[in-house]
């Protein structure tokens, strides 16, 4: 489905400096029985955020109300593992609408963005000036500009740039998807698919 | 003309891209689509909602298995949300006429075993499904990668997807195995020295005699797990093992399409001067049978050994710790004697007949411990019939295990194959998260021989003591 436009966000953020947050922590399996994507935010990081009699477990950042945003801050290697789309509709579907680490994997790379979500990588020492930032002041504010590919902290002004192919980004800051581009190109596909030799 | 040696993986991309993009993804088209009940039905709402159709509904497969049950697959499914998932795919095949394999239909199973055994899968193609173990196909030549429901709606709607070129890592392993060592030692040993994310950005070809001297379910093995070390897929060159597993398959080319499609096939090797972006090698007699001991395929260890300390690894102390905490372990201590309360052998990683004979060499003449709850689960019913066939299923009745229908079952818990929260599970499955296997459960990955020799002692047991 094609998506909202993403151009500029300047919000608060959500901090959860564990490495390795794989897509099985994101949403367990046993969520993604649904039909239709729909109600998966209820579901994010159902096991961190939830004890086995759904009471929610305080320690973890999603119940502490000091932190809200639009924007959440991993660890090193996020999203790793399923394929699952459930993951990134989760997360959207909570509310967030980029998630910034020093690493991501690579389908969940891919996933964000065909829904919407802006993946921002940057360095390590960046991300340890946001997490820092952030324990300074929970509702400290970072600035995402796409077209200038450029992340802020705002509170420091301290900024760093980061990486989005000239197609994606074009798509993002337009709402347009890949599936109007393929659409858009079947009779070139149909000529190839008959030379194809399967 | 002047010939520029170029690898395997080079050799299969570049013949699937249509179109590159400037600053953007290549236009890649996909010889092979597989679909199942759980990443399928929001692609098919998709098409409804834009009013497109399915673009070669030929190319595409569909298979049920991440949701079902393995017993009593005659009955009903009794959880409203599987059943309905379930009855979706059937009823979107049949809407798009594509093939579909429901529960109960004998070539029914997981979907990265029902593909090669019915001679889908084949050198040189490009293959993708909503799952990220899809990297199984590579173990044929095949650029085989998981993708995301967003994709698996491209694909429908257009055969294609949009995909920028991976860069390319080449993992060699020469030598002879040792003793119980099997191919899932050799995954959990490379991903254990990559560590989690060790190759992500890249697509691995896996080099060196140990491959080559591997069968195809071996071979199938090592690149269903190269998702477990960041990679976006894994691929072997094709040889003789791959051409005479696929010879005679159902869906495998016959009589001249035969002769065609060999002298093909036998051109999908890496050139001699091709380069590599990243390059490691790794010596056979340094791997011994393997288990995890945290909650990343990469937190791997040989089995004789100590549990490291945090201080010795790459990565963050405090996520260390919490990985540990969740397992129950301290750092420094031995696996061996760890007491086991469930076992699984089964999965797209080791549901395949090698692994059941695999299992049943140790099992033969022993009992299974009585605190130990194991499923034994097949990949698919063709797999299912062979243990019948072969006599193996005799052996596990009368050991005590119980053979169950084929699915994903255990390996991601979707089905009522949970492991309770706090109990351990040796697991031929491929991944260790936290939860993985049912909330709060704890698993340590291995190789069926690992998994069987816990199931007969009911602890972790080094299964070089019993063979």
């Amino acid at each position: 489905m094609a998506y909202d436009k993403f151009t500029k966000l300047t919000s608060s953020a959500v901090p959860l400096p564990i490495e390795n947050v794989d897509t099985d922590q994101i949403i367990p399996a046993r969520f993604l029985k649904a039909t239709e994507r729909k109600g998966f935010g209820d579901n994010l990081f159902r096991d961190w955020r939830y004890n086995n009699d759904d009471t929610p477990k305080l320690d973890f950042v999603l119940n502490n109300p000091i932190y809200s945003g639009k924007i959440l801050v991993g660890g090193k290697n996020f999203g790793s593992g399923s394929s699952r789309e459930h993951a990134a509709w989760a997360i959207y579907d909570y509310g967030f609408r980029c998630v910034v680490s020093s690493f991501f994997a690579d389908i969940f790379k891919g996933n964000a963005i065909n829904v919407g979500i802006l993946p921002v990588q940057v360095s390590e020492p960046f991300l340890e000036q946001i997490f820092q930032a952030m324990e300074a002041d929970p509702k400290a504010e970072l600035t995402v500009d796409l077209a200038a590919q450029t992340i802020t902290i705002n509170a420091t002004g301290a900024v760093e740039s980061f990486a989005i192919n000239g197609y994606k980004k074009h798509n993002l800051l337009n709402g347009f998807d890949d599936i109007d581009y393929l659409q858009a190109m079947k009779e070139e596909i149909k000529t190839f698919a008959t030379a194809s030799a399967y | 003309m002047s010939h520029q040696p170029t690898t395997l993986f080079d050799k299969v991309w570049d013949a699937h891209v249509i179109r590159k993009i400037e600053d953007g993804p290549d236009v890649f088209f996909i010889d092979r689509h597989f679909i199942h009940e759980v990443t399928s039905p929001v692609a098919f709402l998709g098409l409804e909602t834009r009013g497109i159709d399915v673009m070669f509904p030929d190319r595409t497969f569909a298979t049920a298995d991440h949701n079902t049950p393995t017993i009593n697959q005659h009955l009903p499914v009794a959880d409203p949300l599987s059943a309905n998932q379930l009855l979706a795919l059937e009823n979107n095949s049949a809407k798009y006429g594509i093939s579909h394999w429901g529960l109960g239909d004998p070539k029914n199973g997981i979907v990265h075993v029902v593909g090669p055994e019915n001679g889908i899968t084949q050198p040189g193609m490009t293959i993708v499904c909503g799952d990220s173990h899809t990297s199984t196909h590579g173990a044929f030549g095949a650029i085989a990668f998981g993708i995301g429901t967003s994709e698996v709606e491209m694909v429908l709607s257009s055969q294609c997807i949009m995909q920028p070129k991976p860069k390319k890592m080449r993992i060699n392993v020469n030598g002879i195995l040792g003793k119980a060592v099997t191919p899932k030692d050799v995954t959990l040993f490379i991903i254990a020295q990559l560590t989690t994310a060790g190759a992500t950005g890249y697509f691995v070809e896996y080099a060196g005699d140990v491959f080559e001297n591997m069968s195809m379910e071996g071979r199938m093995t090592v690149c269903n797990m190269s998702i477990e070390m960041g990679a976006r897929g894994g691929m072997i060159a094709p040889d003789e093992t791959t051409f005479n597993y696929i010879k005679g398959k159902e869906k495998a080319p016959k009589g001249e399409a035969w002769d065609k499609a060999l002298a093909y096939w036998k051109t999908l090797q890496t050139d001699a001067a091709a380069q590599f972006d990243k390059e490691y090698s790794f010596d056979a007699a340094d791997i011994e049978p393997m288990i995890t001991y945290g909650t990343n395929p990469g937190m791997g260890m040989g089995i004789s050994k100590s549990i490291p300390k945090a201080t010795d690894l790459e990565g963050g102390v405090a996520t260390y710790a919490k990985s540990l905490k969740y397992m129950g372990f301290e750092e420094s201590e031995p696996m061996i004697g760890k007491k086991v309360d469930y076992v699984f052998i089964g999965s797209c990683t080791n549901g395949r007949i090698e692994d059941f004979r695999a299992f049943a060499s140790i099992v033969k003449g022993r009992k299974k411990a009585d605190h130990v709850t194991a499923w034994i689960v097949p990949g698919s019913h063709i797999v299912e019939a062979q243990i019948r066939e072969e006599g193996i299923y005799d052996i596990l009745t009368e050991a005590g295990f119980l053979l169950r229908q084929p699915g994903c079952s255990a390996c991601l818990a979707m089905n009522d194959d949970k492991i309770p929260a706090g109990k351990y599970a040796v697991s031929t499955s491929n991944r260790n998260f936290e939860g993985r296997q049912g909330p709060g459960s704890r698993t340590l990955l291995a190789s069926p021989l690992v998994a069987a020799a816990a199931a007969v002692t009911g602890v972790v047991t080094d299964p070089r003591e019993l063979l």
